[in-house]
């Protein structure tokens, strides 16, 4: 709870209005948006598109036989031709890497974002960047467990790269920025629009790692929260986190402001294996829905076909007890593919990074193996997996329902601590553990995350297990597997590519927006070419990426009286008999977004009154009357005109003493030197004048 | 409206804590527990109370409709224990909320004490296993600080509360009005848990526990290291030490502390613990660290502190093995099975060691070892036991002094406050300390009686837009005070406010000038004006015909006479004060001129005058100082009102 007495921000009822910074890459690379309302600017997720990492070159298997021939060193390659069709480690940039945030982030003066909102681990990964500039002073709000997970990605990030470092040495990195022009352009296209983007504007992107002490200074600014818990931010906007089903700690946002109820819809998983299900009824009759979730442009295939075939009356949770069924199908088919690899005498590298998968794996593996009793060890290897993996098992609050049930029957939440006391699962923080060479047998499984294939343990085991056609390769979507795997070929591993969930698919976008019934709703650009397939009660805007988009007033504002004092106020009866009217009285209070009238706690001294705003005008006969009552006696002198050639009648007092009342059309003067009298003249005066 | 709290249990004691709230149109129970001291009905709250409470029974579901939700707070029995009777037995289908902890921990509380009730008392069982089971599937589990939209009009929000794991204060809302209803708390940290956490909220009621209304506690630390040194000195004598708790709570803090305590000390003699139910305990504390203390939280991933390295399975044959050992046991209070079975073993050596809790219900054998130090005690007709061993009483508690009691209520500043659970002379001392010292109404009702009290409500008006951006930009008047030193701040943003009442219309309020234009009016000005003369005596000066002159004299001794920090403005040819306009007037004949004036012309000067009347105050009181205008500061004082 918080209030504050006055607002100091310098936003002046400004239109509230949004803009998208960056519509993401899928799972691993959200969205970026900035939300302006009541003069508050409001930041969605600073992810990192590591995607981009796939241009660098991997560290190469052998060190001592490291010549120019083989590998692609930028600086002496300069024959390389554009002619090259298929990708491989000499196309690729021979540097220390560097790292692709949202370069539109970097036109905003960072002093500007009052608020930032986490959404998940990954909308996090390019945080430190941000808090480390120069005048960044705004609140970051972040689900707790979303907060450990992020740390624990960049700690490992900040690792692997670390690794990378020790082998080039302190060489200064080389971002695409300090390259020189006609090097990049020497880049195979493919590369060349990752480094440039599609109009050469992405150049500005690019950054070297942040270190270990701004990841640090990064999670010391930010506030975690509980899903649901609510924040108020400078009393006016509150804030909550609601799960979104895309991850441990993932969420949605809902901000109530005095200006209109918003709830940001990013990627969106309705029932997940491992986090809390996607809390769709705690978005439920929001003014305006910003929805995010862009999941719909990585499965294009399915746009013509999916947003209207489902019929509006399925429920959600058929529709997405549907998907669960599809996603376990998935996991048992790598996991068969897993045993065969196995049976085979290969050896199984899953280099995926999404926490759900790793975890839902790690059961299903082992019992897969179990199953066809292959008794073969399976490794975790990552600067952090002991402490992600503990991490699982003590926050029964942010999983699925039936991850839930196993805590009220006694149960861990997920099998792996019982895999490591069995001594089927191992865990090690790196490929060089003595624990680990000790331990070392093959065929394995080995779970190492960095998706790109670039960075940690991943590389050194694709170029053992590359040759061999036994081996396994599992690999998410979302990324490019033919730059991805070009510094490792020859390939002759198995590779299996799987498309898993990670957001909302078109088919449940109207149902679900038919349950959230808000009243405008805002979409990407990208869905226009999508019509409803009725007239929607909601109207819909659409936005762009790096476009301003106005957004209408969404509600009026409300001022809360509390009884109590309102009852103290004099209504006073109009003579259009239907309104009565008072003047406010009190002190207000900003809190909790809404505005409060409290009694005055502090007497101003009171030598001004409270002004009376009068209307009409008063006709002479009853002027006199109300002057008689009050003891006054005066007469008529009849119309005349002023100065100003305004019709003006004239009314003397003699008694009690001597005073004149000017009345005009719009102003009616009082002259008299007798304090006493001129009050009593003005209460006549108010008695026969409307006026509040 | 009011808020209507029926005290159906804990009421002027301990025992079956159970509070039934109608807010706004919405009724909460507020825990539904057992009184462990009482075997006939009276163990249960009187349910029948509750209004309407059989509304529903024609449709089969009696409770249905009387109540909205029920919330409990923690696992303790006087707070849960008659859940699964309401629920299973009464029929009450609605929906219950409980934290994480308290939904896991709760099933093992109460077949615990099913067993003890079917097993050593042999009676009819009031609830069995599946109810329980049953009872347990409508709770839904929440997290701290969560709000929950119970329904549309209804949101509760659970606070930490210290005391036992999961332990939490409840906040309800409905409408305007909000309550909250702490259930058992601790306000200071101990080895496991932490201490409560609470928000400042807006609250029309507290409805506070009070075990401990009268007593000042000093360090727990002094106390923790007492029971060590009884410890270590009974088994460096080579004996026993038996420790009969229940299963949750005070075991795993008692053995947070004797796990330090051997790291410390080097020591290698084993701490058992007896059933499998505390080590299946300590299962649900190992996955609920995040709601204890922030020690061991922090330290869960390199070492869970409940992971217990020096703690084994204590089986039946080791009762009488030699050696000395620490032994959790069983129910506490030694009130039956395992814990007393031990008891009769290790009793009459007066090398062993006794723990015992600092409350034991009467008829336990705890309560009899507590009272006097008995030298045999009788178990049965037959049976009787030698008691030759130490007695160590636990000292330490996990609820809140009366310190703690009094800064929550303080903090929290509710309108009202009503105590329950705790003892009826000292909850009169303290409701007595709540109403003189921090000026807050305060009920310590007995059970049964239903206490009222208003509630808050709120006019909500539409604001206008103009009115709605005058609210966003503060327009603060700094007024010198004139009481006192220092400036008055004062925010007069919602003055030009005005509050419109329709027929068949929501309140709405909006600046003035638009009401006139809702009306259709043109705004009539009232005005004002006086002109009189100044008594300037009779002298010579170049400079007495220059308006400006005497302006620069009047505003200099107005801005001296004038306090309250009004700014006196000397402007060309006026001087302003708010509204209030003076200048020099020349003119023979002046229509603001009124009264004949007898004094001679050549010796005043004429201030006409124009002011609104808003300003009439400080107008007359510049009229008058002017009026009493002396050249000569001095002597001007004797003549002035
Ligand atoms: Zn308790
Ligand atoms: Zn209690
Ligand atoms: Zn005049």
């Amino acid at each position: 709870m918080c209030h504050c007495y006055g607002n100091f921000s310098t936003g002046i009822d400004s239109e509230s209005f949004q803009t998208c910074l960056s519509k993401g890459g899928g799972f691993h690379f959200p969205s970026c948006h900035i939300l302006s309302i009541c003069g508050f600017r409001i930041l969605f997720d600073v992810p990192l598109d590591l995607s981009a990492l796939t241009i660098f070159s991997p560290i190469p298997n052998d060190f001592d036989n490291l010549d120019e021939e083989n590998c692609g060193c930028l600086e002496s390659d300069k024959h390389r031709t554009l002619e090259t069709t298929t990708l491989n480690a000499r196309n690729l940039v021979y540097a220390e890497p560097c790292y692709k945030t949202v370069k539109n982030l970097h036109l905003w003066n960072a002093s500007f974002i009052d608020v930032v909102l986490i959404s998940s681990p990954m909308g996090m990964l390019g945080l430190p960047y941000l808090t480390r500039m120069k005048g960044f002073s705004a609140k970051i709000y972040v689900t707790e467990a979303t907060a450990k997970l992020g740390k624990l990605m960049m700690e490992d990030l900040v690792s692997s790269h670390m690794e990378y470092k020790r082998f080039y040495g302190d060489k200064e990195s080389v971002c695409p920025q300090g390259m020189k022009f006609e090097e990049l352009d020497q880049l195979p296209p493919t590369l060349k629009e990752i480094a440039l983007g599609k109009d050469g504007e992405d150049l500005g992107g690019w950054m070297p790692l942040y270190s270990a002490v701004d990841v640090n200074d990064c999670l010391k600014k930010v506030q975690t929260l509980k899903y649901l818990e609510e924040t108020c931010y400078n009393g006016t906007l509150i804030i909550k986190a609601v799960s979104s089903g895309a991850e441990i700690g993932a969420c949605n946002w809902a901000i109530n402001s005095p200006k209109g109820d918003i709830a940001f819809i990013t990627s969106s998983i309705f029932l997940s294996g491992h986090a809390m299900d996607f809390d769709y009824h705690a978005l439920k009759g929001n003014d305006l829905i910003l929805y995010s979730d862009f999941t719909f442009m990585h499965a294009m295939d399915d746009l013509d076909s999916g947003f209207n075939s489902a019929p509006v009356t399925d429920s959600i949770r058929s529709l997405a007890s549907a998907d669960i069924s599809e996603e376990r199908d998935k996991l048992a088919f790598v996991c068969s593919c897993a045993v065969d690899s196995v049976k085979n005498g290969g050896s199984v590298l899953i280099p995926i990074d999404r926490l759900g998968l790793i975890l839902q794996l790690l059961e299903e593996i082992s019992t897969a193996l179990d199953y066809s009793n292959m008794k073969v060890p399976i490794y975790f290897i990552s600067s952090v997996a002991k402490e992600l993996l503990a991490f699982t098992n003590v926050i029964p609050e942010w999983l699925c329902t039936e991850r839930q049930e196993k805590l009220f029957s006694g149960e861990p939440s997920f099998a792996h601590a019982e895999l490591i006391k069995q001594k089927k699962l191992h865990v090690f923080p790196a490929i060089y553990s003595p624990e680990l060479l000790m331990n070392w047998q093959e065929p394995c499984v080995v779970f190492c995350p960095n998706w790109s294939l670039r960075l940690g343990p991943v590389v050194h085991l694709l170029q053992r297990w590359c040759i061999d056609r036994n081996s396994l390769l599992v690999l998410e979507n979302g990324i490019d597997a033919q730059l991805a795997l070009s510094p490792y070929k020859p390939m002759e591993m198995k590779v299996l590519q799987c498309s898993f969930f990670s957001g909302i698919s078109l088919n449940k976008v109207q149902p679900l927006l038919k349950i959230l019934q808000p009243k405008i709703v805002a979409f990407p650009e990208d869905l226009r070419q999508i019509s409803f397939q009725e007239s929607t009660p909601f109207s819909i805007l659409h936005y762009s990426e790096n476009e301003t988009l106005a957004i209408p007033n969404l509600k009026s504002s409300e001022l809360e009286i509390p009884m109590e004092l309102a009852t103290q106020f004099h209504f006073k009866k109009l003579k259009q008999e239907h309104i009565n009217v008072t003047r406010v009285k009190g002190e207000l209070l900003v809190s909790n977004g809404k505005h409060q009238l409290i009694s005055e706690t502090k007497q101003a001294d009171q030598l001004k009154c409270r002004p009376v705003l009068c209307w009409g005008s008063p006709s002479t006969d009853t002027l006199l009357a109300a002057l008689s009552e009050r003891g006054i006696s005066g007469t008529v002198e009849g119309d005349t005109v002023d100065l100003e050639g305004e019709n003006v009648s004239v009314v003397h007092v003699h008694e009690p003493n001597r005073a004149c009342i000017k009345i005009g059309v719009a102003i009616t003067v009082v002259t008299t030197a007798d304090e006493d009298l001129a009050g009593r003249i003005s209460d006549a005066i108010y008695s026969v004048l409307d006026n509040a | 409206m009011a808020i209507d709290c029926l005290i159906l249990g804990a009421g002027q004691e301990v025992g079956k804590s159970c509070v039934v709230v109608s807010i706004n149109g919405k009724r909460i129970m507020f825990d539904c527990g057992m009184h462990m001291g009482y075997l006939d009905h009276r163990r249960y709250p009187d349910f029948s109370r509750i209004p309407n409470y059989d509304q529903g029974r024609s449709s089969g579901s009696a409770f249905d409709h009387a109540i909205d939700c029920i919330i409990i707070t923690h696992f303790h029995l006087d707070h849960v224990g008659a859940l699964p009777y309401f629920t299973e037995v009464c029929g009450y289908r609605g929906p219950i909320y409980m934290t994480y902890p308290t939904k896991a921990l709760s099933p093992l509380m109460l077949e615990d004490y099913r067993k003890v009730m079917v097993e050593r008392r042999g009676e009819e069982e009031q609830f069995t296993s599946d109810h329980i089971a049953e009872c347990m599937k409508k709770v839904i589990a929440v997290d701290l600080k969560q709000t929950i939209q119970v329904d549309k009009d209804l949101q509760i929000r659970a606070y930490y509360a210290g005391h036992v794991l999961g332990a939490a204060m409840f906040y309800a809302k409905v409408g305007d009005s909000a309550i909250l209803y702490t259930g058992d708390y601790n306000m200071t940290p101990d080895r496991h848990l932490g201490a409560a956490q609470i928000d400042r909220l807006h609250l029309d009621l507290v409805i506070s526990e009070s075990t401990y209304a009268t007593t000042i506690r000093d360090s727990k630390y002094s106390r923790e290291r007492e029971f060590l040194k009884a410890v270590h000195e009974c088994i460096s004598g080579g004996g026993k030490v038996l420790i009969p708790t229940f299963a949750l709570g005070r075991a795993q803090e008692l053995c947070i502390l004797l796990e330090d305590y051997w790291e410390r000390m080097n020591l290698k003699v084993p701490i058992y613990f007896s059933a499998g139910l505390t080590i299946q305990a300590n299962m649900y504390y190992k996955m609920l660290i995040s709601w204890t203390s922030q020690r061991i939280k922090e330290t869960y991933s390199t070492h869970n502190a409940f992971d217990f390295k020096h703690v084994k399975d204590f089986e039946r044959s080791m009762i009488d093995a030699p050696g000395p050992c620490v032994l959790f046991a069983t129910p506490g209070m030694i009130s039956g099975g395992f814990s007393l079975e031990v008891f009769k073993h290790w009793a009459p050596s007066e090398k062993n060691l006794i723990t015992l809790p600092g409350y034991c219900v009467a008829g336990t054998i705890g309560h009899k070892l507590m009272s006097g130090k008995p030298s045999k005690i009788d178990l049965d007709k037959d049976t009787s036991v030698d008691v030759r061993c130490q007695i160590h009483q636990l000292s330490f508690s996990p609820h809140t002094d009366a310190k703690g009691i009094m800064d929550l209520i303080k903090f929290l500043s509710p309108k009202h406050v009503i105590l329950v659970h705790g003892e009826k002379p000292k909850m009169a001392t303290l409701k007595g300390r709540i109403q003189s010292e921090l000026g807050i109404h305060c009920y310590d009702p007995a059970n049964n009686e239903t206490v009222s009290i208003p509630s808050t409500q709120y006019v909500k008006a539409v604001a206008s837009d103009a009115f709605a951006r005058s609210c966003l930009n503060p327009n603060f008047k700094f007024l010198k005070s004139s009481s006192g030193n220092g400036l008055q701040v004062t925010d007069e943003r919602v003055s030009d406010g005005i509050l419109v009442l329709e027929k068949s219309q929501k309140p709405k309020v909006m600046q003035q000038d638009e009401l006139l234009l809702m009306l259709g009016e043109n705004e009539h000005k009232v005005e004002h004006s006086c002109c009189f003369p100044v008594h300037i005596g009779n002298i010579e000066s170049s400079e007495r015909s220059s308006t400006g002159f005497w302006l620069r004299l009047f505003s200099a001794r107005l801005s001296d006479e004038i306090s309250a920090g009004i700014i006196v403005q000397d402007f060309e040819g006026h001087i302003q004060v708010e509204s209030f306009h003076l200048s020099i007037c020349l003119k023979d004949s002046c229509s603001h001129r009124i009264t004949d004036d007898s004094q001679n012309k050549s010796e005043s000067v004429f201030c006409c005058c124009t002011w609104s009347v808003e300003d009439e105050k400080i107008a007359w009181k510049i009229i008058s100082t002017m009026k009493n205008f002396n050249l000569n500061p001095g002597q001007q004082d004797a003549s002035n009102n």
